[in-house]
């Protein structure tokens, strides 16, 4: 049977991919954030995931104003890597998982999550910079992946509590796919940014350093956040954290901490990451 | 647990130097958004910087819509129902990173916000709410 193992939070600002496009990351505004990936990349090998399962949200990207699906799932057999206004990252086409991706369509909505199924969908940065971030520049992604793109951009997006009991749908889904497959599940965004008006630019170490405490110390507190405290705490665009909770959700209750990162600043942006692992 | 959405919205109006990109905003800048999607197609994108004028005079947009796009003026922008998210299309297609855009929101340089975020970024005390003041 299919199973999950292990999950990765991350942010995914663009001018991380950026870096990494233009060779930029020995530059020392930007080693110290690629030094916190290190580990997670001799793990990932060691780890050898076939399928991550990618929570991410689409940056006005694949979805206009012309649909705005509240969750949806990526059901194709491949990806393009979007043109966002620059031209597509160089990276590599993400192939999916079309057969385990149906799987967990069906399932989660016949356990009443009314998942949107989608079979032609580019990726932007949001899904394509934790790639990078934990594979580097190989010639082919070295796993399928199946992409979760969460509305977090038109208010409301769904709440934490939402999210979290997704992530406990998905894993069910998971866990009925005759096939053996390691599959892994990755939240990404976040951590604290605002990227409008006066309050740009804002960071709350203190809030985004508990929020990575309590992914572990204290989940129940973090799905019972309302979107008000993201927005006053976090910045607008902080609200990218409860795609962390679909992943957290996943890994149900006992989770233990393999590693955790913190930078200040990625672009705008406080970058976090932990690699957590279902004992 | 219902939410009452009048309170929930409400909320979003006490945040300082902040607007939500909520259902009301998102249909005020609709068009505005839209024209922003088309600049994804590099061909559209040398038609916009060819002539801006004519390019934005082929999208139902209000005056000031146009205005603040031509003056790459994103908090008025955003007053009109711009998101973020879309403008960078614009000031992608200007060879801009969102550091240089978002600065130009501030009122400081590129190099100041630049700054400020590596000394760890704005903080948000006396910026969570306008009635509490904190």
């Amino acid at each position: 049977m299919a199973r999950i193992t292990a999950g990765i939070t991350t942010s995914h600002v663009p001018a991380i991919g950026a870096a990494i496009d233009n060779n930029r990351s020995a530059e020392p505004y930007w080693t110290p954030l690629f030094a916190g990936y290190d580990w997670t990349r001799r793990w990932i090998a060691g780890a050898a995931p076939d399928v991550v399962i990618l929570v991410y949200n689409d940056h006005a990207s694949a979805f206009s104003m012309d649909f705005i699906p509240t969750f949806a799932i990526g059901c194709a057999e491949a990806f393009q890597p979007a043109d966002e206004g620059w031209g597509p990252r160089p990276v590599p086409v993400v192939k999916g998982h079309a057969d385990l991706a149906w799987h967990i369509a069906q399932c989660c909505i016949l356990d009443e999550f009314d998942m949107t199924i989608v079979n032609k969908m580019d990726v932007d940065h949001g899904l394509t910079v934790p790639l990078s971030l934990v594979f580097g520049q190989p010639d082919d992604w070295p796993v399928r992946v199946i992409p979760i793109a969460v509305n977090v951009v038109i208010y409301p997006p769904p709440s934490g509590n939402r999210c979290w009991m997704l992530g406990e749908a998905i894993a069910r889904a998971v866990a009925s796919y005759p096939e053996d497959l390691n599959v892994q599940i990755w939240g990404t965004g976040g951590m604290s940014h605002q990227l409008q008006g006066p309050r740009a630019g804002l960071i709350n170490q203190p809030f985004d350093q508990a929020f990575l405490d309590d992914l572990t110390a204290d989940p129940a507190r973090l799905r019972h956040l309302p979107h008000i405290d993201y927005l006053r705490e976090a910045g607008s665009e902080g609200i990218e954290l409860v795609m962390w909770l679909i992943m957290r959700g996943a890994l149900g209750a006992d989770v233990r901490q393999l590693h955790r990162h913190y930078h200040v600043p990625a672009s705008n942006t406080a970058v976090g990451h932990l690699v957590l692992e279902k004992p | 647990m219902t939410i009452d959405i009048h309170a929930y919205l409400a909320e979003f109006e006490d945040i300082p130097g902040t607007r939500v990109f909520t259902a009301a905003r998102a249909r005020q800048g609709y068009w505005l958004n839209q024209f922003c999607m088309s600049l994804m197609a590099a061909e559209n994108r040398l038609r916009f910087k060819a002539d801006e004028t004519a390019y934005l005079a082929d999208w139902p947009m209000t005056d000031a819509q146009r205005a603040a796009v031509l003056a790459r003026d994103w908090n008025a922008a955003i007053d009109q129902g711009g998101n973020i998210y879309f403008l960078a299309k614009i000031f992608s297609t200007d060879g801009q990173s969102f550091v240089q855009a978002v600065s130009t929101m501030t009122g400081a340089s590129a190099e100041a916000h630049n700054a400020m975020m590596i000394a760890g970024g704005r903080s948000p005390d006396g910026l969570r709410s306008k009635k509490e003041s904190r």
